[in-house]
């Protein structure tokens, strides 16, 4: 079971002071609670992607490969990449960097952007939003897996001769998740290929989450993929904890009550009713997420998000310190009465392994005139040398 | 059987909008064989709906009037006239339906206003929201203005509208053989279009 946060970068201003933070500091704030992920034991953070204020979240690569330099262990992955707006083959090269630079800690997860205007601003029709993540990421799995791609479509200019570079380190692509919240053509896309499904579950009740996770599992199976449950599940999260309850609620309502996304509706205690959002204990936030499952099965990954409404650093800080004194109850908890067939979410490590080992994919320009390379023939570099 | 849903988006208590909407389900009702008539008075889900609007989700018991308007053979919708138009209760409750539900479910519109002169607010406002719904909107609409409740005439609109919405209703008429070309988000989770065919669609010609 993986366990992380991840952020969408907005830049709120803190509902009681009434300061916002400059886009440095926020940007600089991701940074550093991306590495206290790391320090307190968690396996992933994931940043979103957006292409206008107020958020901070343009160009994910860049934050990762950053994030990556100043971390160890963390998986690097995305919350989500926008596969409708993104040239999928600016995807195909800059995640393929990113692995590279991190020595294959990078996973991504596609979704389809929630601001209208952001299509057209890339030159792309909101409305052809389904075809545009349908037909951008068949190109980019032809990108990952065959060197030189001959391609047409209806969306971007065909390519001919086209050769993404660098290749995916060892051979193998980065690990793909599809997010999507009400559009079971994501889930069925995400089905069809054996990729993972993620549920942003935050905002909306569990049927919803429900429905959408039964749905992909089913289609998981019926695509020969492996039993419906053993399909790569993951979930979004939410929680304001304090040790003691009363004093998360009365501390996290002015955030909730001015939240951008659900602020000025319903009551904290509705919406924690309604959503899995828990503000109280560290004891009732592991119950909570523990009780994920008894709608969406036994699954593969689990994302917090902790860094929104204008949530001071200090603050969020504190709460990934309060995470991480419960995180060993919450990962024996997830343990518990899980079979032994259901797997982990795919890693680097585990799709060389399913792979047969690490085959270096490079591909060095041939010499018109000579035919010749300047890559020895006979030589494989060992790892050393090229780390060197 | 067949199911019949009054939504009506009157505020005070005892409201001349319900008191309309009451004799119209009453009237439709009578000339159905089995008649299931199933009131949404939007009041009641007035909170519901603004925090629909805000977190994009509905609230259990808005949940439950969405899915009766989803199911119900027939539909009637009737609103107080604010400002020349429909309520901005009354509208919300359409905005929140999700696409698709209404489409070729009959309706029958009508209003209420305090003056007779209001009545085209049921062609002008009433017709083309339903029209863009993809609802068949019955022929007859009817409009009560506060001296109507004194007039016979009143009667006889409600009559007439009652029957047309009731013989469509019940299947007798034209809107069951205009099937939606469109799939809803419950389609497509009880029986999703093959990924193949997503992929299909998009195939260079």
């Amino acid at each position: 079971m993986q366990i992380g946060i991840f952020t969408v970068g907005d830049v709120t201003a803190d509902p009681t002071t009434g300061r916002t933070p400059t886009e440095h500091e926020r940007i600089k704030a991701t940074v550093a609670i991306a590495r206290k992920a790391e320090e307190i034991g968690l396996d992933v953070f994931a940043t979103g992607e957006h292409h206008n204020p107020p958020f901070i979240a343009s160009n994910p690569t860049a934050t990762l490969a950053y994030v990556g330099a100043r971390t160890d262990r963390l998986i690097l992955s995305t919350a989500t990449t926008l596969i409708t707006t993104t040239d999928p083959v600016l995807i195909a090269e800059d995640y393929a960097k990113v692995q590279h630079l991190t020595d294959g800690r990078v996973d991504l997860m596609l979704g389809r952007g929630n601001t209208g205007p952001v299509y057209p601003w890339f030159g792309k029709d909101i409305r052809q939003g389904i075809n545009l993540a349908i037909e951008n990421y068949a190109l980019l799995r032809r990108l990952w897996r065959e060197d030189v791609v001959d391609w047409e479509g209806r969306f971007r200019t065909p390519l001919q001769g086209y050769t993404s570079t660098p290749r995916p380190l060892d051979g193998v692509p980065p690990f793909v998740w599809h997010g999507s919240i009400r559009s079971p053509e994501i889930a069925e896309q995400a089905a069809f290929y054996g990729d993972g499904f993620f549920h942003n579950h935050i905002f909306w009740p569990a049927s919803h989450t429900q429905q959408m996770v039964d749905l992909y599992r089913r289609r998981f199976e019926h695509y020969g993929h492996g039993p419906a449950d053993t399909a790569i599940v993951g979930l979004g999260g939410q929680f304001f904890m304090r040790p003691n309850s009363q004093d998360a609620v009365d501390e996290f309502r002015p955030y909730f009550d001015n939240a951008p996304v659900y602020g000025h509706g319903p009551s904290l205690e509705d919406f924690t009713e309604a959503t899995p959002l828990t503000v109280g204990s560290p004891q009732q936030v592991l119950e909570r997420t523990l009780s994920f499952r008894d709608y969406a099965g036994h699954y593969q990954r689990q994302l917090f998000l902790v860094d929104h409404a204008g949530l001071p650093l200090k603050t969020v800080l504190e709460q990934l310190d309060l995470l991480g004194e419960i995180l060993p109850e919450m990962r024996k908890g997830f343990a518990e009465g899980r079979p032994a067939h259901v797997p982990d979410a795919p890693t680097h490590a585990s799709l060389v392994a399913a792979a047969g080992g690490a085959h270096d994919t490079s591909v060095h320009a041939v010499d018109d005139v000579t035919g010749t390379t300047d890559r020895e023939p006979d030589r494989e570099p060992d790892r050393e040398e090229v780390s060197a | 059987m067949t199911s019949i849903v009054v939504v009506s988006a009157g505020l005070s208590v005892p409201s001349s909008t319900r008191l309309l909407a009451d004799r119209i389900a009453a009237v439709t009702a009578q000339a159905l064989e089995e008649p299931e008539v199933v009131h949404v008075e939007l009041r009641d889900l007035a909170h519901d709906l603004i925090d629909n609007l805000l977190t994009g989700f509905p609230s259990p018991r808005l949940g439950e009037a969405l899915d009766a308007v989803r199911r119900a053979d027939g539909l009637v919708a009737v609103t107080p006239v604010f400002s020349a138009s429909y309520s901005g209760l009354f509208k919300t409750f359409f905005d929140v339906l999700e696409p698709g539900v209404l489409d070729g479910k009959p309706v029958l519109v009508a209003a209420t206003a305090g003056t007779a002169r209001h009545s085209l607010v049921l062609d002008h406002a009433l017709r083309p929201l339903f029209t863009y719904l993809h609802a068949v909107v019955v022929p007859t609409g009817v409009f009560a203005a506060t001296d109507d409740f004194g007039d016979a005439g009143l009667d006889a609109r409600i009559a007439r509208a009652a029957g047309e919405l009731a013989s469509l209703s019940a299947g007798r008429g034209v809107a069951r053989s205009v099937p939606s070309t469109r799939r809803t988000v419950e389609e497509e989770l009880a029986d999703p279009t093959p990924f193949e065919q997503l992929l299909r669609t998009l195939a260079p010609s």
